[in-house]
């Protein structure tokens, strides 16, 4: 998703929620791993403004903020999709072909692994292994899994979910 | 607990438990290589270049973070090590840019050095390159983040000590990286541009921009000098190359900044080089400055001086002194403006701060700081109130920081938000001006709760009987009313302050002037008084001034009505103290305040002026009046390093030599005298201030005779108590805080320890008066939006002649 896609929702973020969410925590600088989960559990993600207005009321810099959601995988500073597709990387599925299966889902998406459509229709991720070795190569979409793919197949499968 | 007894490389030591290791072989001299160690940050451990080997150990412990443990026997240095340090090596220079040829760091780069210790020319590890973009955003200093080896320093300065919170580490694995949230470029995150992440990096990943191309640190000579900028006057190191300065860098064992530095002194001192000093004497002609001989100028200032002075009488001359110029040199104008027969002498800036000088004086009997800035960090309790240091006093700022990161009740009570109040115990946003209630509420809880100090109000105050009946009616209830805060917050702030042991006030010199006026500085000596804070370490009340030698100024006689040392005009044996000493008559009469000559305007007695390194017409942003006082008068000499606004209006104008090209003292707000180095020639035909004013003296018929600096210092020692102990010699490390009587005598810490200069402390009646607050127009503007001066009361004139002017977020005082 663009930069300014992104801008462009952040704009109506309603940031009398983000207060109420935090308002237990006030002055509890050590509990900001759950209050950035509660607020992304809220809106999805971690938009800028939020972040920004919980390093004000919290008075942890920014900087801070922004270390600590980068360097856990589950904060996602961008908006993610309405459908979680994830790929998996596992080596059974990569000897299968997953790379040419990633391949196809970018072009049909037009976004690379890690991204999300500006429709917000889809996120693509990349798994390590989703554990079904024998459906290889594997995804999933949501909590479906899809196996035995071919890139050819992949189009009608994304076109299931709205 | 017993010393803890060790071996390393042979050498036994015996040192305190909780010793590391590192620190252990540092007291033996043993050099062992650290990256991520900094002495006054939280231990880290992280980069293990500073593993050892321990006997009996499994495997090589880092150092900076092992404790060390009885009998254990350390090898710093032995195989094992040596590989495990060049197997580091090899890794850090794996994702690192080796373009040491022209990288600004060489020299004086670790990882550099430590290849060299080793032998590692070059990775053995073959991989991927970060390739990030430089951030070239701002003035200051070039990120360059791929050569960064993440020891955290940075941060750690920049979150602990400065509190500034512009950089963190982000991301994770390979791409790790240090930088603002966001990865938004420096310019535009809260980054205060200290530099002090430029000088703790130990690679070249922060360069200052001054720097590029211009000498290695092995072509560079290193000279100790004084900031010019605040009144804390920390301690700097010139590094000039070929008479020009390319860069500062903190003394690190400075017992005023140790190793601190604010955007002013790390890059401010480039004004010293502008293309706009004055380089030979002007006189004015026909509207025109022209440049003339010495002589010519000289001439013309004995003969116009003269001249008003036999039509007008001698009080027809006034002068005004500089708050930046040296001990030195302020002495040698008063004495030149006294020796010409009127005490018509005072400074101009020193009004914008009158109402501190006026309370101080009132309740101690002496308007100095009471405490050094040093001892802030170690009290238990500190109460900011009408100031934000960080704008400011940056390395007041810092100490605050350090006592509440070590567990000190910090209460900040300003109306705006500053950033204390991130590591605050109490906020307490009052309403702009009521800080008099307030401080009233405060002490009427300390009274009636009894936290105050009975034995200490007994045997060293005055006055507590009218304190506790003036402050009846402040209740937290009715302060509440005026100040808009909560009862309760009124109550635990007051609490906070008078129960811990030590508990400092922190406030501004120039905050009077906004809040209260003399009222609000008699209302913090109150509190101070009540519960013994004073007159003990790490107590006390901080008004810091907003130059960096006013307190010099104001010790070296600068007033209309004292002479040095604030001996009294009126004593006559003083009078003839100095007499002999200077071989002229002094006057006993007073002469007239600044103030008070302004304020006659166009009637006013004064025709003849000589203004050195002051500049009233830009002071708190400027006044119509004072123009036009200027231009009514007959003669006007100013005397400084640029044609300022006052300047302009000048009759002649003298050039001057800046900070860095004079030898000279300069006394801090801890009344710290400290010695400045010439590190430069001066440009042109200037001559330092004190140099211009011997010959002058000359001129007018005077036998001054010095060699230098050191003989005029010598004269102002001989002549003055509080500085009669100091001489030269005894200034080389670190300086020495007065009053020092005699040669033997260490200096003083902290003032009023068994008395005050007054007697006893005295305890005042003050009211909250909303109509205290200034009118518009005033001499001292206001503001307390945040990113500006809280104190617009000086000049700029230094400031924007450097590339600091494009930093307005902190401090740009003078």
């Amino acid at each position: 998703m663009s930069n300014e896609a992104v801008a462009e929702l952040n704009q109506d973020i309603d940031l009398d929620q983000v207060d109420s969410i935090i308002e237990p925590y006030l002055g509890k600088k050590e509990m900001v791993i759950p209050i950035l989960q509660k607020v992304q559990e809220h809106f999805g993600y971690l938009p800028r403004p939020v972040m920004e207005h919980i390093s004000r009321r919290m008075h942890i810099p920014l900087s801070r903020l922004y270390g600590v959601t980068t360097f856990y995988a589950q904060f996602k500073l961008k908006p993610r999709g309405r459908n979680i597709i994830r790929v998996c990387k596992g080596t059974a599925c990569h000897i299968q072909g997953s790379p040419k299966i990633s391949e196809r889902i970018e072009e049909i998406l037009d976004v690379e692994s890690g991204e999300t459509t500006d429709d917000l229709r889809f996120t693509l991720e990349e798994v390590a292994c989703i554990g079904c070795c024998a459906l290889a190569p594997v995804i999933m979409v949501n909590d479906d899994p899809h196996g035995r793919l071919t890139p050819d197949k992949v189009k009608d499968i994304l076109d299931g979910y709205e | 607990m017993s010393a803890i007894k060790l071996t390393i490389d042979g050498q036994e030591i015996e040192v305190a438990p909780g010793t590391t290791v590192l620190e252990a072989a540092r007291q033996l001299g043993i050099d062992i290589p650290t990256f991520c160690h900094d002495p006054e940050l939280p231990p880290n451990g992280a980069c293990r270049i500073c593993v050892v080997e321990v006997e009996k150990a499994r495997a090589l412990v880092a150092s900076c973070v092992a404790p060390v443990g009885p009998d254990m026997v350390v090898h710093t240095e032995s195989e094992r090590v040596i590989n495990a340090r060049k197997n580091n090596l090899h890794l850090l220079l794996a994702n690192h840019h080796l373009d040491c040829i022209t990288c600004e760091k060489t020299g004086d780069c670790k990882l550099q050095d430590y290849c060299y210790r080793y032998g590692v020319a070059s990775t053995e590890f073959e991989g991927d390159y970060k390739n990030l973009p430089y951030d070239d955003t701002n003035e200051f200093f070039l990120r360059d983040m791929n050569k960064c080896i993440l020891c955290g320093i940075c941060v750690g300065k920049d979150q602990l000590i400065v509190g500034a919170g512009a950089i963190d580490f982000t991301k994770r694995g390979f791409v790790t990286n240090v930088g603002p949230g966001f990865e938004d470029p420096i310019e535009e995150s809260s980054c205060v541009f200290c530099g002090m992440c430029i000088d703790n990096c130990p690679v070249g990943a922060l360069i200052p921009k001054y720097v590029t191309g211009k000498g290695r640190p092995w072509q560079t000579e290193s000279v100790p000098a004084v900031c010019p900028y605040c009144s804390l006057g920390c301690n700097i190191n010139l590094h000039v190359k070929d008479n020009e300065i390319i860069g500062v860098s903190p003394v690190m064992e400075s017992p005023v900044n140790r190793g601190h530095l604010c955007v002013q002194g790390k890059f401010g001192w480039d004004f010293v080089h502008s293309d706009e000093r004055v380089t030979a004497p002007m006189v004015k002609s026909d509207g025109v400055f022209v440049e003339v001989s010495w002589e010519e100028a000289l001439d013309y200032i004995v003969d116009n001086i003269k001249e008003a002075q036999s039509r007008y009488g001698a009080d027809a001359l006034m002068g005004l002194s500089s708050p930046k110029a040296s001990n030195e040199e302020v002495y040698l104008f008063q004495k030149l403006i006294r020796s010409l027969g009127t005490n018509n002498i005072d400074s101009y800036t020193k009004h914008s701060h009158a109402s501190a000088v006026e309370g101080m004086m009132d309740a101690l009997g002496n308007a100095a700081t009471t405490n050094s800035i040093d001892e802030v960090a170690a009290t238990g309790a500190v109460l900011v109130i009408g100031a934000n240091p960080a704008e400011s006093h940056p390395i007041l700022d810092y100490r605050v920081r350090e006592a509440a990161h070590k567990g000190a009740d910090l209460i900040v009570a300003v109306p705006e938000m500053i950033g204390l109040v991130d590591v605050s115990t109490g906020y307490l946003p009052l309403k702009e001006g009521t800080e008099v209630a307030l401080l009233n509420a405060m002490a009427n809880v300390i009274i009636s709760e009894g936290l105050h100090d009975q034995d200490f109000v007994d045997k060293r105050t005055e006055g507590f009987d009218q304190l506790k009946k003036a402050v009846e009616k402040y209740t937290p209830d009715y302060a509440a009313g005026i100040t808009g805060l909560d009862e309760e917050e009124i109550r635990s702030a007051a609490r906070a302050y008078a129960s811990a042991e030590k508990a400092v006030i922190v406030s501004d010199a120039c905050a009077g002037e906004h809040i209260g006026g003399a009222d609000f500085v008699r209302a913090l000596a109150n509190l101070a008084l009540l519960t013994g804070n004073v007159g003990k370490e790490s107590t006390g009340v901080y008004l810091p001034y907003g130059e960096n030698n006013l307190q010099g100024a104001a010790d070296m006689g600068v007033y209309p009505n004292v002479l040095t040392g604030y001996q009294h005009l009126k004593d006559k044996a003083v009078r003839d103290k100095f007499s002999k000493a200077w071989g002229v008559e002094i006057s006993e009469t007073s002469g007239m305040s600044v103030a008070d000559a302004f304020a006659g305007g166009k009637n006013s007695s004064i025709k003849a002026m000589y203004i050195m390194g002051e500049n009233p017409v830009a002071c708190g942003g400027g006044s119509p009046e004072v123009v036009e006082y200027l231009k009514n008068l007959d003669f006007l000499v100013v005397q400084d390093i640029f044609i300022t606004e006052t300047a302009a209006l000048a009759d002649v104008i003298i050039p001057a030599s800046a900070f860095a090209e004079k030898l000279g003292t300069y006394t801090n707000t801890e009344r710290r005298v400290q010695l400045s180095q010439p590190a430069l020639e001066s440009p042109g035909e200037v001559f330092p201030d004190w140099a211009v004013l011997v010959e002058l003296a000359e001129w007018f018929g005077f036998e001054w005779d010095y060699a230098g600096p050191e003989e005029i210092f010598d004269e102002i020692a001989s002549l003055t108590p509080e500085y009669s102990g100091i001489s030269y010699h005894r200034l080389v490390d670190g300086g020495l805080q007065w009053p020092c009587p005699d040669e033997d005598h260490t200096g003083t810490k902290f003032l009023h320890q068994d008395s005050f200069n007054r007697g006893k402390g005295l305890f005042s009646t003050v009211n909250y008066k909303p109509e205290a607050l200034p009118a518009k127009g005033s001499p001292v503007t206001v503001s307390f939006t945040p990113g500006y001066h809280v104190c617009q009361c000086l000049s700029e004139t230094l400031s924007k002649r450097s590339v600091i002017s494009a930093f307005k977020k902190t401090a740009v005082s003078s």
